[in-house]
């Protein structure tokens, strides 16, 4: 058969890897627009996040996305994280929703009073399920990857949620082509990973061509830090339990990832640019979940937290 | 950027060209495949580790595992990289299908790891539906296995067009190239009735590394390519849809009176403003405005990428159609010859109704006739009356609307489509779109001068189904004849269909399976909307024991046509009374797939009316289903 247009059609394999990815997720994100009833953007403010709402600019272009941003504040991320959050929400025109689990404020739970794994249940787990339940939401993007980690390498872009927004890895609906069921009944709910099959090289590689504005914490600057469990943790404000005599250390570090700020180790770095992060990165030789106290727990811990509705 | 320091510029120098070197690289994508203990994983894992996407830390926990759980006597398990889930880690297999990232210098993939265990068939399919190329294994020791035949099939009904035949452990027979080659032979000979364009058999050791990256010196016999450089030279240019222009219709972007985008990802071709385009199936046609983008619009725009495109008229397109160069659309229909993999416990059955999605439309779909199922380890064909999990079949299906559709063999994005069961809203099965079984568009309807309302006034009623469902022995058919003995008296005109009179006759073909059973109620169902055509009080008296049917029946007529009454009387009632002496036969073992004893019986969620003969004699039910058609207007109608 032949084609309708001349010889000036480029062949389509001009296309970049990271042109492919771009129209993978826009096509990802312009699905759930178009079948979902009541769907949200989960905005975490991290680069992925960053890449996931630029994506979404570019999928709905010129209209403004059509569906609200929201932002689980477990009250203990980073101070810059709250400002960037909310000027990309100003800049954008998009509707933001900032949730927060008042029990557990009310109960004073943090993680140096209840550790890393209590206060990520309240505080992020129990919090989103909150949210989604209070506001009904049908599908939640989110912008995790598969090289994350294992058992994400095994989700699907498309995951069903039981109406206790349980995931059962076990029983996960097969995914071909790029054909996406998105039926579901009353309570029940997907998530969506526009970013599945990113890396994060990938992430970097676009934020440099986007350019795309990320939280200033990324580059490498002289921040306050101690010393816990052999992780460099920044201290953000004054409700780091301090040891007797202890001060803070002024040191060159950066993170490869944000969270909550007494659970995301920081690395030392003098990568204050863009393009100096991604040659670091290339040379780099730890992963960047190794920042993230939540996963030492166990190798498996993942796995079981995903099964209890953390993202 | 003046304040940038050197050491800065030259981070940025380099990673520009960097960058630039990486626009040079393709995006390709494969499966691997193969027998339980083979070695997938632990070649995927080779591939992470060798092209170093394996990073420090994950280095720690691989060590501390391979020593607590792996299968390698202390040294490294790469298997333990890729193998995610707990449960699969602890039984030492792959359950699931796990996507894995690298890059060589040329190219960056995107590994689909699927598993070899017989059951899992259904993951196979879905890691070669998007693949490019893919891996086989053989274990050198075995040779080529029923598993290899499946997988090889599987991977080129897909439109998988290059494999590579891993002929793995080559360490366990001393790298014997007599063994390797026998296996080579056997493999080409087999793959002479697939359809794929090249076939690469590399002898391995993916645990020792042999022609994993570079060639090993204990092969010296072997001149090919190591598994690296054969997914780096595998040429792919020509399998990527060649087709003209279709892009379908995703997402319809309106944000004021002036602008109206019809955003979607083109499958194939390409397409400037000025492209001549018919939007299939409405059949809208004009011409390409704009192709717009964020951050400026194109002057060309080709497969694979998602656009917005304007046109120069107002027309009115929606997602579900297919905007298609205008000298050579696609075609449409709503009958098809399909290839379906089953995917789901419950087996597929000719004539219940499920939604079928393809890339952009949700139609109601039926299989109307399972032409015969593929043996997959043979290639064979065999006689079916169902599908089961991980069965493939030749199929004819009817969609209720006509869709755009390219057969599955020269487009992919336009010859797929998924099945969803209608109640679970699980995914049960795929379609590989062959061919349409008529000129769809041709078909007009018989216009029939005398029609259903003309033949009901002649006898003054409303016409209806009256749908008695129940177990046996519950007392639908005594309650049914009394009805009509009532209607009957009344002067209305019926008609009845029970077991006796349908399965002497219309189903004296079909048994008591369940394939069987929903085809009978299909033709019931049919039988009895011909007899509300007709004007008539159909009675239908079936134990009928699954909701999907019923709801079939229902959607046949108008939605006032059709009186669902459930006869609810317990089992151990119907099983005391026992008017045939059945439950006694069945409990016995002499009749299988009884309903209520080892078969379901799904009762109704909200019938129109319910009888509980327990507590309402059969004539007194009798008399509440009269008045309650009389008060409804069925018996009065002028």
């Amino acid at each position: 058969m032949t084609s309708s247009v001349g010889a000036t059609a480029p062949s389509q394999l001009s296309m970049t890897h990271l042109d492919r990815l771009e129209a993978e997720s826009i096509h990802i994100i312009r699905e759930v627009a178009a079948e979902a009833s009541n769907p949200v953007m989960l905005y975490s403010v991290g680069k992925d996040s960053a890449v996931m709402l630029h994506l979404a600019m570019k999928a709905f272009y010129p209209s403004p996305p059509p569906f609200p941003l929201m932002h689980v504040d477990t009250t203990w991320k980073f101070r810059e994280m709250i400002s960037f959050r909310d000027e990309m929400a100003e800049k954008v025109g998009m509707d933001l929703i900032v949730h927060i689990n008042q029990e557990g404020v009310d109960q004073g739970v943090g993680p140096f009073t209840h550790g890393s794994a209590l206060h990520t249940e309240i505080m992020k787990t129990q919090a989103l399920k909150q949210a989604l339940d209070k506001y009904q939401f049908d599908a939640a993007f989110g912008g995790a990857r598969r090289d994350e980690e294992k058992s994400r390498a095994k989700e699907r872009v498309f995951s069903f949620r039981t109406p206790q927004h349980r995931w059962d890895p076990k029983n996960q609906r097969p995914e071909l082509w790029n054909i996406y069921n998105t039926r579901i009944n009353k309570g029940e709910s997907i998530r969506v990973f526009p970013l599945s099959n990113w890396t994060e090289l990938d992430i970097w590689q676009y934020i440099y061509r986007e350019n795309i504005p990320i939280v200033p914490l990324y580059l490498a600057a002289e921040r306050p830090v101690v010393t816990r469990d052999g992780q460099l943790i920044m201290v953000d404000d004054d409700r780091v339990p301090m040891e007797p005599g202890e001060t803070p250390e002024m040191r060159m570090i950066r993170f490869r990832t944000l969270g909550c700020y007494p659970l995301t180790g920081a690395v030392e770095s003098n990568a204050s640019t863009l393009a100096e992060i991604i040659q670091e990165m290339l040379v780099s030789r730890t992963s960047e979940r190794q920042g993230r106290v939540i996963d030492k727990d166990a190798s498996a811990s993942m796995e079981q937290k995903k099964q209890e509705g953390y993202f | 950027m003046s304040d940038l320091t050197l050491q800065q510029q030259e981070a940025q120098d380099a990673i520009d060209s960097y960058l630039q070197s990486q626009e040079q690289k393709e995006l390709v994508r494969f499966i691997t495949c193969g027998s339980v203990d083979d070695g997938k994983s632990t070649l995927i894992g080779r591939l992470l580790y060798d092209s170093k996407t394996i990073f420090e830390d994950q280095m720690d926990t691989l060590e501390s595992d391979s020593k607590k759980v792996g299968t390698q006597g202390g040294a490294i398990d790469f298997a333990l990289l890729v193998d995610g889930l707990a449960a699969e880690r602890e039984q030492g297999i792959t359950i699931d299908v796990a996507y894995r990232f690298f890059a060589s210098e040329k190219r960056k993939f995107i590994v689909a790891d699927t598993p070899g265990h017989e059951q899992y068939t259904r993951n196979m399919a879905t890691g070669a539906s998007t693949a490019d190329i893919a891996i086989i294994l053989i274990d050198a020791r075995k040779g080529v296995l029923s598993q290899t035949r499946r997988h090889s099939l599987i991977a080129s009904m897909l439109g998988i067009r290059h494999v590579i035949v891993a002929v793995n452990k080559m360490d366990l027979i001393d790298f014997d190239q007599n063994g390797f080659n026998a296996i080579e032979a056997d493999y080409r000979k087999f793959a002479e009735r697939l359809d794929f364009k090249t076939i690469q058999c590399i002898p391995l050791s993916a645990l020792d590394g042999d022609n994993m990256i570079t060639a090993s010196e204990r092969t010296s016999w072997y001149d090919g390519p190591s598994i690296m450089q054969a997914l780096d030279d595998t040429d792919i240019t020509e399998d990527r849809t060649a087709d003209s222009f279709r892009m379908p219709v995703q997402w319809v972007n309106r944000p004021n009176l002036d602008f109206r985008g019809f955003a979607g990802t083109i499958v194939s071709g390409a397409v400037t403003p000025g492209t001549d385009v018919i939007a299939i199936p409405s059949g809208m046609r004009s011409t390409v405005d704009r192709i717009v983008v964020h951050g400026g619009d194109l002057n060309v725009a080709s497969t694979d990428q998602a656009v917005t495109i304007t046109l120069k008229d107002e027309i009115d397109i929606s997602r579900g159609d297919v905007i298609c160069a205008a000298d050579d659309p696609v075609d449409s229909s709503d009958q098809f010859g399909v290839h379906m993999v089953w995917m789901d416990r419950n087996a597929l059955l000719p004539g219940r109704q499920y939604y079928a999605k393809t890339q952009n439309k949700t139609v109601s779909a039926t299989v109307t006739d399972i032409k015969h199922k593929i043996d997959i380890n043979t290639g064979e064909h065999q006689a079916g009356k169902t599908l089961e999990l991980n069965e493939i079949g030749v199929c004819n299906i009817s969609f209720d609307q006509r869709i755009a559709f390219a057969p599955y063999k020269d487009n992919r994005g336009l010859g797929s489509f998924i099945l969803i069961d209608r109640h679970t809203n699980n995914t049960v099965g795929v379609g590989l779109l062959d061919f349409s079984l008529r000129r769809a568009s041709n078909i007009v309807w018989q216009d029939l001068k005398v029609d259903k309302s003309a033949r009901a006034r002649q006898k003054h009623q409303k016409p209806a189904v009256l749908w008695f469902t129940g177990l046996s022995g519950s007392g639908k058919s005594t309650v049914a004849n009394l009805v009509e003995q009532k209607l009957h008296d009344l002067g209305r005109h019926t008609a009845i269909l029970d077991g006796d009179n349908v399965r002497h006759g219309l189903n004296r073909d079909l048994g008591f399976t369940d394939a069987d059973r929903v085809e009978n109620i299909r033709r019931v169902a049919e039988a009895s909307k011909l007899m509300v055509e007709a004007g008539l009080l159909t009675l239908v008296s079936f134990i009928s024991p699954f909701r999907d049917e019923r709801e079939l029946a229902r959607q046949l007529v108008a939605d006032d046509e059709f009186i669902e009454i459930f006869i609810n009387t317990p089992l151990e009632v119907c099983e005391q009374r026992d008017p045939k002496g059945l439950y006694k036969k069945a409990r016995a073992g002499e009749i299988k797939n009884f309903t209520g004893i080892d078969s379901a019986y799904e009762a109704p969620e909200n019938p129109e009316l319910e009888v509980d003969t327990g507590s309402l004699s059969a004539e007194d039910a009798a008399t509440q289903i009269v008045a309650y058609l009389d008060q409804l207007g069925y018996l009065n109608a002028d």
